[in-house]
């Protein structure tokens, strides 16, 4: 067994003893950001604003009370705030301190989203990054930085896509990623 | 998400400390920026954070911590391989119950 196994079952094993958590608690948090919570919760929610512009007011307005109308909640989610694409604005969220993430709308972040150059680079050349992911904004769109913390965290309403004025929900949240709703990509048909 | 099950379970004991209270979810997001900022990898930065947090609430201490990890270590090298490994099997366990 490898150092660092060995040092997270003794960890486990230790507060498990002292009643600080338990077993089945540990099973269920694995289980859940494993499985049961991602994108698909927080596709669901920026497709509902694009279909209900009530819901997105109320979106707007207190996200973390339109994000549990839908069901969603909880740990990472106390504080949530909506951010809404526009012809004139993007927006962007980095947590320039560690990986503080929205997990009831979009589950646990990828890999890039806690490396170093991303928090940093976030801020200081958010275009650069842009490209980087592909995406290419007109310079008349102004990009707007959010830094989320353990208090507030940032979801990303993207635009809705040209040509998608008939199509219901469902079909519309299959095409939101995840990407689009941290803000480095945007939703394309 | 999780490259390693130790990341995994990591992951479980501080969401779980933080669910009872026992931890605060603003100190674990301001160790974890400490850790990141010292160069560490992602996960170990998560393990060392919530590591330097226990300690300092007191909770567990880094000697008993190394003692526990060590008995983990001798348990899994007298486990034949393919079985799950547990402190009983560590044979050192009967003179330290």
């Amino acid at each position: 067994m490898r150092a660092v196994d060995a040092r997270v079952r003794a960890l486990e094993s230790i507060l498990v003893e002292k009643g600080y958590v338990d077993p089945a608690a540990l099973d269920e948090i694995i289980e859940t950001y494993q499985h049961r919570v991602g994108p698909r919760n927080g596709a669901h929610v920026v497709a509902r604003a694009w279909t209900d512009p009530a819901y997105a007011e109320r979106l707007a307005a207190d996200a973390t009370a339109a994000v549990a109308e839908l069901g969603y909640g909880g740990r990472g989610g106390e504080h949530l705030a909506a951010v809404f694409n526009s012809a004139r604005e993007h927006h962007l969220v980095v947590c320039t301190l560690c990986s503080c993430y929205p997990w009831p709308v979009l589950g646990l972040p990828p890999v890039w989203y806690k490396s170093p150059a991303y928090r940093s680079r976030a801020v200081l050349e958010p275009r650069a990054v842009l490209a980087e992911f592909g995406t290419v904004l007109d310079d008349d769109v102004a990009v707007r930085v959010h830094d989320s913390t353990s208090e507030l965290r940032y979801l990303v309403v993207p635009q809705r896509p040209a040509g998608t004025d008939d199509w219901p929900a469902d079909a519309l949240a299959a095409i939101v990623s995840r990407d689009s709703m941290i803000g480095t990509r945007l939703v394309s048909v | 998400m999780f490259d390693e099950p130790w990341q995994a379970s990591a992951f479980a004991l501080a969401v779980a400390l933080q669910d009872r209270g026992v931890l605060d979810r603003r100190d674990f997001a301001v160790a974890l920026g400490g850790e990141l900022e010292s160069g560490h990898d992602y996960w170990d930065a998560w393990l060392a954070a919530l590591e330097q947090l226990l300690a300092e609430h007191g909770l567990t201490n880094p000697g008993s911590l190394d003692e526990r990890t060590a008995a983990w270590r001798r348990a899994a090298a007298a486990t034949p391989h393919g079985s799950p490994v547990t402190l009983d099997a560590d044979p050192q366990r009967l003179r330290h119950p």
